[in-house]
């Protein structure tokens, strides 16, 4: 598969503030390449230097070709862009937004009409296209900003997190959606914070946090990093102080890291088995409730554990 | 070229679908433009109300009957609520007076006004015709505008009358009627019954809206209605909220993600910017050419000169732009400037004269009107409203186009240095 979004040392400061630093990937035509990292790790920023609308400080990249710092208006004509946010215009119908951001790529006239017919298809949205975009819940919404992104057949898709804030059933309907486009040949850049996303989704992983891009490659290239490694998710009370509880279960024999996420502590091991009885046991010591526990084989959260020493949500 | 267009006919689409943004721009002017006449009596049967009568000097030199006409007509009760008028001896005196901004015009009869129109004693009226001088005060066109009118009426009336004895003097002489040594006296009755005739009906009635059962009259130069001043003066107010609300539109659709999304697309900062531009100039023209029509039937009034209403209307949009783009670029958010715009418009309401005629007001807040589009705009409706041309709109077109250039240049430079869409 021949490259074709290549990023070259991508760095990105604001004054002092380094939002991206040295980030480097290639993305190979056809695949779905996943940036995966908690928030402000530094994921809308790099898509959006991709996308041009961000002067890199230093480093640059290539799009089919093309310099995203040298000729961002072909770049631009390549591309197609789903912002993390709702950019459409609420007063106006799904028909007429798509075709207003049609005519921004250039389109017009039958052909224009014909590709949003095709693109409202692609969305199941062709019985409601005429209504205004104000009456439409959150994921329908999100589906008419996706089909916004592809109104000109783009040849790379970046999609910024775009299943942020919407229901399940509306979030399946994405990521089904996403897995089709990629099915037809769309190369696609993701940005999510949601690991299992990452994991049924991408091809290739970058693991983004605090700008830097610290690991990179399939999955199970990266649950190697971890070896063989278990994580123990216990689920507690909402009246605990997670931290507390996870610096407890720091000091258990046979922990190896200990993170809290909302209700949730990640304890990674070597044999998830063999910690199960002293962590009910210091849990019941302390008079901590555990309402569930699950075991996880090596996964993306594992690895971003492993290498940060914080679950991905921190 | 068609983004441009694209960008514009979107935000005009987005405009005629938000219920209060039409209700702000179509439906406020009128009801305040209703209010305002209820307030001075143009509507429902009342008069001038809490206008002030315009202050004028008259200095009478002529030895005739004419003079004494034009005198006796501007201090008519159906006037006295029009103007106040002070006789004065000295011309010098009262164009002092105009000059020191105590009063609005100066009307002065020379010597022989009369003697050059009627034959007086049988001798026979000189080829010269001594003219009226109507010595008007610049900072108060609005009412120098009324008594020019005044008089452009009495010399009318005058010189029909003059016509008219030339025709049965000749029509008698022809007829038999009289002998050329007849003539002079004959000529002389007859003027005395026409100078009579002149001044005996009011030359200006003020209008007081339609009575039971009767149609209004039609406004002519001499009946200037001020309704004809209050209705563009809402619609020059309500147009400020337009232009501001076209500066709002850009910073929302920075917040709402919209503008990164354009500029992620093949277009430019500068297209965007210019499409918008296009937007808010088309919806304000729109706004005016749809509340004066409205106001045309509404009403009743008439504006004038259909190309000077138009050619105007471009040029007030064109000042009142340049402001909406000042107000965005100093704004930081789509809120600040909506309240910016609100304040403003309110401001140059004020200061611009849509709620108080100007020439009632100090000479330096005369001048600092100057600053505003109202103010230049209700100066160019009132030279149309007085029967004037779109080729007299001169200084207030020139005024608004010099208004738009200087601030939207200087709003460009500060777009440029705030780089609204930054890459």
């Amino acid at each position: 598969m021949d490259v074709i979004v290549q990023a070259r040392g991508l760095c990105k400061h604001y004054g002092n503030v380094i939002a991206v630093q040295d980030v480097s990937f290639e993305i190979r035509r056809g695949e779905i390449f996943s940036l995966l990292g908690p928030n402000g790790a530094g994921k809308t920023t790099t898509i959006s230097i991709l996308s041009t609308l961000y002067t890199p400080t230093r480093g640059d990249a290539l799009i089919a070709g093309h310099s995203i710092t040298r000729d961002p208006t072909a770049v631009r004509q390549i591309i197609g862009v789903v912002p993390q946010e709702i950019a459409l215009y609420d007063d106006l119908t799904a028909r007429e937004n798509l075709i207003f951001w049609g005519r921004m790529y250039g389109l017009s006239g039958r052909a224009l009409q014909r590709r949003v017919d095709e693109v409202l298809a692609q969305i199941g949205l062709t019985e409601r296209a005429n209504q205004r975009l104000k009456t439409y819940s959150g994921g329908m919404k999100r589906r008419v900003n996706i089909g916004a992104g592809l109104i000109h057949k783009p040849q790379v898709l970046f999609l910024d997190e775009p299943t942020v804030g919407i229901d399940p059933q509306s979030r399946r309907a994405i990521l089904d959606s996403v897995k089709e486009l990629n099915r037809q040949g769309m190369t696609v850049l993701y940005t999510t914070h949601y690991m299992e996303e990452a994991q049924e989704l991408s091809h290739r992983v970058g693991i983004i946090d605090h700008g830097e891009l610290i690991a990179l490659g399939t999955q199970a290239e990266l649950t190697r990093q971890v070896g063989e490694q278990e994580t123990l998710i216990l689920h507690i009370g909402e009246n605990e102080d997670a931290e507390t509880v996870a610096n407890m279960f720091r000091v258990v024999p046979g922990v190896l890291q200990a993170s809290a996420v909302d209700h949730r502590i990640a304890l990674t091991t070597r044999q998830a088995e063999d910690i199960l009885a002293p962590v009910v046991a210091r849990a019941n010591e302390h008079g901590v409730r555990i309402h569930s526990i699950d075991i996880r084989e090596p996964n993306l959260e594992a690895v971003f554990l492993h290498l940060t020493g914080r679950a991905i949500r921190d | 070229m068609k983004k441009l267009m694209w960008i514009g006919l979107k935000d005009i689409q987005l405009m005629l679908r938000d219920r209060t943004a039409l209700i702000f721009m179509l439906l406020a002017p009128f009801l305040l433009t209703i209010g305002l006449g209820l307030v001075t009596g143009q509507l429902g049967g009342g008069n001038f109300g809490g206008l002030e009568a315009i202050p004028i000097a008259i200095v009478n030199q002529d030895q005739g009957k004419l003079g004494g006409a034009l005198v006796e007509m501007v201090q008519s009760p159906e006037l006295a609520e029009l103007v106040n008028t002070s006789l004065v001896a000295e011309a010098g005196a009262a164009r002092d007076q105009v000059d020191a901004n105590q009063i609005a015009a100066a009307i002065i009869v020379p010597p022989g006004f009369s003697d050059s129109i009627i034959p007086r004693d049988g001798r026979p009226v000189p080829a010269q015709v001594v003219r009226i001088e109507v010595y008007k005060n610049p900072a108060r066109p609005v009412s120098a505008g009324i008594v020019q009118a005044l008089v452009e009426g009495f010399i009318s009336r005058v010189e029909t009358g003059r016509v008219t004895g030339e025709v049965i003097v000749r029509q008698a002489l022809a007829a038999g009627l009289i002998t050329p040594q007849d003539m002079p006296a004959f000529a002389a009755a007859l003027s005395e019954r026409l100078t009579a005739t002149a001044t005996d009906q009011p030359l200006m009635r003020l209008r007081t809206g339609t009575t039971e059962g009767s149609a209004p009259e039609q406004n002519t130069p001499s009946d200037f209605n001020p309704m004809a001043y209050m209705a563009p003066g809402m619609a020059l107010l309500f147009l400020m909220f337009t232009v501001s609300n076209g500066g709002r539109s850009l910073l929302a659709e920075q917040a709402h993600g919209t503008l990164h999304r354009v500029l992620v697309s093949p277009t430019t900062g500068t297209q965007v910017l210019v499409g918008k531009l296009i937007g808010t100039y088309l919806t304000g023209t729109l706004q005016m050419l749809i509340l004066i029509a409205a106001s045309s039937l509404l009403f009743n009034l008439r504006w004038g000169d259909p190309l000077g209403v138009l050619v105007l209307i471009l040029a007030c949009v064109f000042g009142a732009l340049g402001w909406g783009m000042l107000i965005t670029v100093l704004a930081r958010t789509a809120g600040q400037v909506a309240i910016a715009g609100s304040a403003v418009m309110l401001i140059f309401g004020i200061l611009g004269g849509s709620f108080i005629q100007l020439n009632l007001l100090p000479t330096w807040f005369q001048w600092l009107s100057k600053l505003t589009p109202n103010a230049w705009g209700l100066d160019g409706f009132t030279i149309l409203g007085l029967g004037g041309r779109w080729s007299d709109l001169g200084q207030p077109v020139l005024g608004l186009l010099t208004m738009g250039v200087v601030l939207g240049a200087l709003s460009i430079a500060l777009f440029n240095r705030r780089r609204l869409w930054q890459r």
